[in-house]
């Protein structure tokens, strides 16, 4: 993995909500090191270096086919790795079968045994480790049932409760063993929009209650943020970047990383000065912008982003405020979109801009940018980043 | 015209041969389902009817006088319990191996790679597309070429390896659409594979395996071609039926016939029964 020296450090990142009794939070729950998976000649997964630390919500994220799933079923241990280390609280478990590691899985689909009760899904894993008396196993049950919010459901078949339901099920099944990790294999895939919102909010919750470290696998970026106190954006076997949602956001480090969360605009440019705090940067339309100079991180040639609601336009004949980067361009495309209207920019050399302004003033005084006309568009040279190619196009070392 | 006449015009317009047409037209799918129940049925109804009866000589084709004599004496003719009793043990025993070791092969088919099972499926399916006169035959050659006596045993023999193609099929029928991630789920909360097996897929198949055994059973009480060339001097009741056609048939037969139909119409019975209980529960 490239390690970006002086990027933002995550490590002041959430976790801070947790009631552990424990103060420590840089414990380590889950350790990968130089983990390879590979089917036949394919490398599922190459060369992964992952701490996921005790009692965070913790995402893979990234398009199907980038290796999140195997990454997530060689720590439940479904899958052997090719090469490499898999450590849980500090002790080796490559090579440990499922039944022998201290992690539970809710399976993409939920896998409830549809022949047994929901009380006996749920008393599978109690029952397997046994020594327990019947009374106590049962108010176990309960008690797991009642925190996932389906009270009275024992006597039930999981083909007669609804997707959400069973998504409860899964999660009380796989929490009753009180795992160390509980890994999520993207539990909320097959509900609708309205249920996924309302189990969001659920799994957070419930996270929060049982402090149980959760590492968690998505391809949609808006839960992934929502949810998580650490994202892995991950492509093609291995993660472009690791970091809280924020510097994910507002400080991506790959092409991939910056298009995979949210819209960016990217221009190619080539570094004039790398000073500080600042580099200078002469973009494609001769345009010099300043760009933070951790972002440049000693690179020669660079891809310059910014966020589209990050930018402010000005009408030609008015003077951008100093400190901004400017670039100058006309209107190709304004969409009124209600909160905010969405233009689209081309620079004096053809690239194009996106542009959300918020709704607030203009329409107010009637005077939304039209479609030929020319503006200056202005931003923060701490809203610009800087992105150099994807880990996998490029063979950066360590 | 009167109002009576034009109410009775539109409720049955056209001439007889239209009406007629067009009430079959409506109920052709019940017509056609019931003629294809009776055709089915009828030589079975017609083998109950005879257990009933009591024949002028020896054989039982013309009905004569209601009796129960038969179904009080089931056992009467010579032999035939001998050969009943000899049908079931091997039914059993032969349903018994089979099942076992065609669910493990179904499984062993299903989950797993590895070289050689292109073939194994391929010979596994030989038995059922090879015509049983063939097997039978090719069978007798086996046995009589290494010296083996034909007996009990040589049936259990032939009635095991026909039987094994049928129990795969169906179990890799099953199989098919066995969600795996079940089995991942049972061993992620701590289940060995063993209570893997015992707790997860064991139940879930377990109705293919059980009409794996019934279809098993029903092959083997009722194979007469592959069973009279591997028999040597052991008579089952297929063979005992053949045997009795040429002195005539007792009534007995049809009683045990009607026995045997009984009890799998009360299997299948059972079984719906336990299903619909399941998923109700």
């Amino acid at each position: 993995m490239v390690a970006i020296p002086g990027a933002p450090d995550p490590g002041h990142c959430p976790s801070g909500t947790r009631s552990d009794e424990s103060p420590v939070t840089t414990e380590v729950a889950v350790r990968l090191v130089d983990v390879v998976k590979k089917f036949g000649d394919v490398a599922a997964v190459d060369r992964i270096n992952l701490e996921v630390r005790d009692g965070e919500f913790f995402s893979l994220l990234g398009p199907s086919g980038c290796g999140k799933t195997t990454t997530l079923r060689m720590i439940g241990g479904f899958e052997e790795p090719t090469s490499g280390l898999i450590e849980l609280q500090g002790k080796d478990v490559t090579w440990l079968p499922p039944y022998r590691r201290n992690v539970n899985t809710v399976f993409q689909n939920y896998a409830l045994f549809p022949h047994l009760t929901i009380f006996e899904n749920v008393a599978f894993g109690l029952r397997r480790k046994g020594g327990l008396k019947d009374a106590e196993l049962r108010s176990r049950v309960t008690e797991m049932l009642r925190l996932v919010e389906l009270p009275g459901f024992e006597k039930r078949k999981p083909t007669q409760i609804s997707g959400g339901q069973a998504q409860r099920v899964a999660l009380a099944r796989a929490l009753i063993n009180r795992p160390a990790v509980l890994l999520l294999d993207e539990p909320l895939g097959a509900l609708d929009l309205k249920l996924r919102k309302q189990m969001q909010l659920e799994l957070k919750r419930i996270q929060h209650e049982v402090g149980v470290t959760f590492i968690y696998v998505t391809h949609d970026q808006e839960e992934a943020m929502m949810m998580s106190d650490r994202i892995a954006v991950m492509n093609s076997g291995h993660y472009e970047q690791l970091a809280d949602p924020e510097t994910l956001y507002e400080r991506p480090q790959t092409r991939f990383v910056a298009g995979f969360l949210g819209v960016s605009n990217l221009l190619a440019g080539i570094v004039l000065e790398k000073g500080t705090p600042y580099a200078s940067v002469r973009l494609a339309d001769e345009a010099v912008v300043r760009v933070p100079a951790a972002a440049v991180n000693g690179r020669a040639d660079v891809e310059v982003g910014v966020r589209p609601e990050k930018i402010r336009l000005f009408g030609a004949d008015a003077e951008p405020p100093s400190g901004l980067n400017v670039l100058s361009g006309t209107v190709r495309d304004a969409s009124y979109l209600g909160v905010s209207t969405q233009y689209i920019i081309e620079t004096k050399n053809g690239s194009r801009v996106s542009v959300y302004e918020q709704n607030v003033e203009r329409t107010i005084h009637g005077s939304l940018h039209r479609p030929g006309e020319a503006v200056h568009l202005g931003w923060s040279p701490d809203h610009t980043f800087a992105v150099g190619p994807s880990v996998a196009d490029a063979s950066a070392g360590e | 015209m009167t109002t009576a006449a034009l109410e009775s015009a539109v409720r049955s317009p056209g001439t007889p041969v239209q009406r007629i047409r067009r009430w079959l037209g409506h109920n052709a799918l019940f017509v056609y389902t019931f003629a294809a129940i009776v055709y089915l049925m009828l030589p079975i109804v017609v083998m109950i009817l005879f257990s009933f009866n009591r024949p002028a000589g020896k054989s039982n084709f013309a009905w004569r006088e209601f009796s129960l004599n038969a179904w009080l004496n089931p056992f009467a003719p010579l032999g035939l319990s001998d050969a009943v009793i000899a049908s079931l043990r091997i039914a059993f025993v032969s349903t018994i191996v089979a099942t076992i070791l065609g669910t493990l092969i179904g499984l062993g088919l299903t989950r797993y790679v590895f070289r050689g099972r292109a073939a194994t499926n391929l010979i596994i399916f030989l038995p059922m597309a090879t015509p049983e006169i063939v097997l039978g035959a090719s069978l007798l050659t086996l046995f009589v070429s290494i010296g083996m006596a034909r007996n009990e045993l040589t049936i259990l023999i032939a009635h095991i390896m026909f039987n094994i193609s049928y129990v795969v099929v169906t179990i890799r029928a099953r199989l098919a659409g066995f969600d795996r991630r079940l089995e991942e789920a049972a061993m992620d909360l701590g289940a060995t594979e063993m209570v893997t097996f015992w707790k997860v897929t064991f139940p879930l198949i377990f109705p293919g395996i059980l009409a794996a055994a019934m279809l098993a059973f029903s092959l083997s009480i009722d194979d007469f071609v592959i069973t009279n060339f591997t028999a040597g001097s052991t008579v089952t009741l297929p063979m005992y039926i053949y045997g009795a056609t040429r002195i005539g048939v007792p009534v007995q037969v049809n009683v045990i016939g009607t026995i045997i139909f009984g009890t799998a119409v009360g299997a299948v019975v059972l079984s719906t029964l336990l299903q619909r209980r399941d998923r109700a529960a």
